[in-house]
């Protein structure tokens, strides 16, 4: 007993800490003395009336969805005394793993950069500054030479570097079993099984209604879709982002999805918000980055050539870049396992007073990344906060999906509740595919790297992710995955080769997601 | 006997032809016994006209109707909605209704249009009204964006004045005559860029009047970001979407072809402006479809050979309001993308199945309704008929409030479609 309340008083401890720093403690602080003047408020009771007047002018609950929103990334408890890196990551072997892949990448960096002689970063001269301002709203339309520059890395690059990965303690013995894992990943992380599965997505289940599946034309709106609306502008005018995030999980109504899911995010544009942007853009003008040309590769090559983002371009370019620039993210390598790598000012190598954080952010970005942002351009317009909401999913989800940990919703965790789903569930499919040479994972692991953006059909893809947000979980990804390969087993288990494997599930564009994944938790005999 | 449709086709597109093979059907020559004929709008001019006309037989079907050009020429199309506003106006309808500028509340969906030379002096009164104000200049008889500029000076068209003045005007060849438009400087833009809407729109007859609305209609963007600045009046990148022009811009993409899917268009309005105005807006697309192909039934020949798939251009500007830019009778059957292969092959396919039943040899003299199951892609936009059949305790809505939105189907009673509860 004694143990759990000094582990609470410590969570208390730290975000009272972290929110001290925020704008909503200012402006709390500002609400409090201002609320002196109101005639309720009496100095024996100052302290109850405030709490009261909190309540009841909604800034109680801000407060609330702003400690929310910090616990939703709050590391599970651990040793009051655990150093920091436990915090990002309590496996050494994961540590060890993650900080040997950080070195590749940056050896590939500076490598290009070398090869290229183009510096890690420059100032642009007034004239390039100029005219980029002017053509802020249409980079897209720039053509740089981009040929010579290639992604410091693609998703099946990381792929081996999962696949390799062992933990030195466990011996997994050499002679085959009916334990023995079939997959790629051979590292023993728990995940869940799909009886602890139906239990943590309970909301998914045949008897509650889901946007995705009873919002169909063939289903009357009064049945489930008019109250589920009617709710979510209740829950939209409370704004509670716990509510909001509860609400979710059964899908959310287009109209209402930007501002749920600024909600549950926490986002809400400040005036601070829209300078802060304003602030990145100016650094973007100002200064040029060898990764800005990482990201203008990424994009042409992936958001450009889609059918849906197509549109988008530009606004990718004004999010991505100002990204880069963006110090604050560092704050997320907290609780990431992953370090953001560290760059000297030319001639002082090694010298740590002359140590920069590089890009400023700590991502480097990959082929693929703006993929993360292109869906968000459906639902807000605005580019500050595009912006916004594109960085709070990145510090909240993204970046799990590209850096070795054991945290359950890693993408090392999800590889392997993907194969011990199909392993467990499809035996026979999965013996097959292996049998081909087709391992499953390979297929699989770049619609979950990527969230599935760009592979299903973008109304599809919000109710997917507006799980996401509902669960603060990524393993619905690993469970669609699965699901996927369950609908087309038929298919598969026909084909003879890795190719004729990646042809049947080359084209998502027609899957629902939502029919598709209760089938494969609720409905299949196990 | 049933025998196997004979077919001809003057437009070598595949998505026709093999649409053809696929039913098993047979291709003849015009100059046999044919039962089936997609013609050109050429063609079909030359079969219904008094020196080289010949008399359809009932097993003979061909997809125009011989007058299609009252719908499909740019200033027969305008003069024919003026002409049925003031119809309507006289009858004294609600429909006319005019709010207290004297535009029409529910029937002023096509832009301000004036016929030149005809109506040269009138456009130049309504021009020197709003002398800031861009109008665009389209040839009569072109597509594809041929021929059409912008202009916003009087100057740039005076040439063009003066050379109509000086001769007279029957021997004015109607090839160049020229609508000239007000422009809508305003269009919605997404992702900073002008696009509009290509939908298809089928008809079976036009007395009674049944149309049909393709559900996979398309939104066509330009590469270029728009500018409604001066300086790029010249641009035809930024302003015309034609694929026909577009393709040729630098920033031409093979592979999307910058088509965007209507459901694309509706999921992004409908998260960012909400549900309610984007089911308006659907709704008076739809509106102002069947106002349109309402406007020209009582001059259409509604030959019973006949039917016709036409391509509506819609632009929609940034208050949401829908703008009829034009109808075409013979809409590109050219793909340019994979997909548009896909959507083009579905739509002569759902066409050919509703305008010939069971594919069998046709007689003209059916009555025209198709079973619901053959639609296909299709949806009933407006059925005369049923509308009228509704009975007259069904209050007369002029406007297209209680449309049931994008899912069509949710009439509770069963076996009917429509997309429209208004008559």
């Amino acid at each position: 007993m004694l143990q759990e309340e000094s582990d609470l008083s410590l969570v208390i401890a730290q975000i009272v800490q972290k929110l001290k720093g925020s704008s909503l403690y200012a402006q709390l602080e500002r609400q409090a003395w201002a609320s002196l003047q109101r005639p309720e408020i009496k100095l024996e009771s100052l302290k109850e009336d405030i709490k009261e007047y909190f309540k009841i002018s909604g800034w109680e609950k801000k407060l609330q969805n702003a400690v929310y929103s910090e616990l939703s990334v709050f590391p599970s408890p651990s040793h009051p005394a655990a150093p920091p890196e436990h915090l990002k990551e309590p496996l050494v072997y994961m540590r060890k793993a993650q900080g040997s892949w950080e070195k590749r990448i940056l050896k590939s960096l500076n490598s290009m950069c070398t090869e290229l002689s183009i510096p890690l970063a420059r100032k642009r001269p007034v004239g390039e500054q100029k005219e980029l301002l002017n053509k802020w709203n249409e980079m897209g339309t720039d053509e740089p030479d981009l040929s010579l520059f290639r992604p410091v890395y693609a998703p099946k690059d990381f792929l081996e570097v999962l696949i390799n990965l062992r933990n030195p303690n466990y011996e997994n013995g050499d002679s085959l079993s009916f334990r023995t894992h079939l997959g790629l990943i051979q590292v023993p992380l728990k995940v869940k099984d799909i009886p602890e599965l139906k239990e943590f997505f309970v909301e998914l289940g045949l008897t509650t209604g889901q946007l995705g599946i009873d919002d169909s034309t063939q289903v009357p709106p009064e049945l489930f879709e008019n109250e589920h609306v009617r709710i979510g502008q209740k829950v939209l005018a409370e704004q509670d982002s716990a509510a909001a995030q509860q609400y979710i999980r059964q899908g959310s109504p287009t109209a209402l999805r930007a501002e749920l899911w600024a909600l549950i995010l926490n986002i809400s544009s400040q005036p601070e918000d829209i300078l802060y942007y304003e602030q990145l853009k100016t650094n973007v003008i100002q200064h040029d980055l060898l990764v800005d040309s990482l990201i203008y590769k990424d994009v042409k090559l992936t958001a450009s050539n889609d059918d849906y983002y197509f549109v988008f371009e530009d606004y990718l370019y004004q999010v991505l870049l100002c990204f880069s620039r963006d110090t604050s993210v560092l704050g997320h390598f907290a609780y990431n396992s992953a370090s953001p790598p560290k760059s000297y000012i030319r001639g002082k190598l090694g010298l740590e007073e002359y140590a920069v954080f590089y890009p400023p952010n700590g991502v480097i970005p990959f082929h693929g990344f703006s993929m993360y942002v292109a869906p968000l351009c459906f639902l807000y317009h605005e580019p500050s906060k595009l912006y916004q909401i594109f960085r709070e999913m990145y510090v909240r989800f993204f970046f799990r999906l590209h850096s070795i940990s054991s945290h359950p919703s890693g993408i090392v965790s999800l590889c392997l509740l993907f194969e011990t789903l199909l392993q467990t569930y499809l035996p026979q499919l999965f013996y097959h595919l292996r049998e081909i040479g087709a391992q499953p994972l390979r297929i699989s692991f770049k619609w979950m790297v990527r969230a599935f953006s760009g592979y299903l059909a973008t109304d599809q893809l919000l109710l997917l992710w507006d799980r996401i947000l509902g669960y603060n979980s990524l393993e619905i990804l690993a469970v669609l995955a699965a699901a996927v390969f369950a609908f087309r087993a038929v298919n598969l288990m026909e084909v003879t080769s890795l190719a004729a494997a990646e042809a049947v599930l080359a084209d998502l564009s027609t899957l629902k997601v939502m029919p598709l994944l209760q089938i494969f938790l609720f409905a299949t005999v196990t | 006997m049933a025998g196997k449709v004979k077919w001809v086709t003057d437009i070598e597109k595949s998505v026709l032809i093999n649409n053809f093979e696929k039913r098993g059907w047979v291709q003849v020559t015009e100059n046999e016994d044919w039962n089936f004929y997609w013609m050109s709008v050429q063609t079909i001019r030359n079969v219904f006209s008094v020196e080289t006309g010949y008399r359809l037989s009932d097993d003979q079907i061909v997809n125009h109707f011989p007058n299609h050009y009252e719908l499909t020429r740019k200033d027969l199309m305008v003069k024919n909605i003026k002409r049925y506003r003031k119809e309507l106006e006289k009858e004294g309808s609600p429909l006319a209704e005019k709010d207290e500028n004297g535009k029409y509340l529910y029937l002023d969906f096509v832009p301000v249009t004036y016929m030149l030379p005809a109506d040269y002096n009138l456009f130049v009164e309504e021009f020197r009204k709003s002398p800031s104000s861009t109008w665009i200049m389209k040839p009569c008889g072109k597509a594809q964006g041929k021929g059409i500029f912008l202009i916003n000076k009087l100057s740039q068209i005076k040439k063009w004045s003066r050379d109509s003045k000086t001769s007279s005007f029957v021997s004015q060849s109607t090839k160049e005559a020229y609508v000239i438009s007000l422009y809508i400087n305003n269009p919605l833009l997404i992702g900073g860029r002008k696009f509009d809407l290509r939908l298809y729109v089928l008809v079976s007859t036009y007395r009674p009047l049944r149309c049909y609305m393709y559900k996979l209609g398309f939104c066509r963007f330009c590469t270029v970001k728009y500018t409604p600045s001066t300086s790029e009046l010249d641009n035809m990148f930024v302003h015309l979407t034609n694929v026909a022009i577009q393709k040729h811009g630098e920033d031409y993409n093979h592979i999307h072809g910058g088509k965007w899917t209507v459901n694309n268009l509706r999921l992004y309005l409908e998260s960012t402006r909400g549900k309610e105005v984007t089911s308006k807006l659907f709704d008076e697309i739809h509106w102002i479809i069947v106002q349109s192909l309402k406007a020209v039934a009582p001059v259409m020949n509604n030959d019973k050979h006949c039917f016709e798939c036409y391509g509506y251009d819609i632009i929609i500007d940034d208050k949401l309001k829908p703008w009829l830019i034009e109808v075409n009778a013979s809409p590109s059957l050219t793909s340019s993308t994979a997909n548009d292969r896909i959507l083009k092959y579905n739509l002569i396919n759902d066409t050919l199945n509703i305008a010939v039943p069971n594919g069998e040899i046709p007689d003209c003299k059916w009555n025209k309704s198709p079973p619901k199951e053959v639609l296909g892609n299709y949806e009933i936009l407006y059925d005369e008929e049923l509308a009228q059949g509704d009975g007259a305790d069904r209050e007369l809505r002029s406007r297209p409030g209680q449309s049931l939105g994008p899912k069509g189907g949710r009439s509770r009673d069963s076996g009917r479609t429509v997309l429209t509860t208004w008559k």
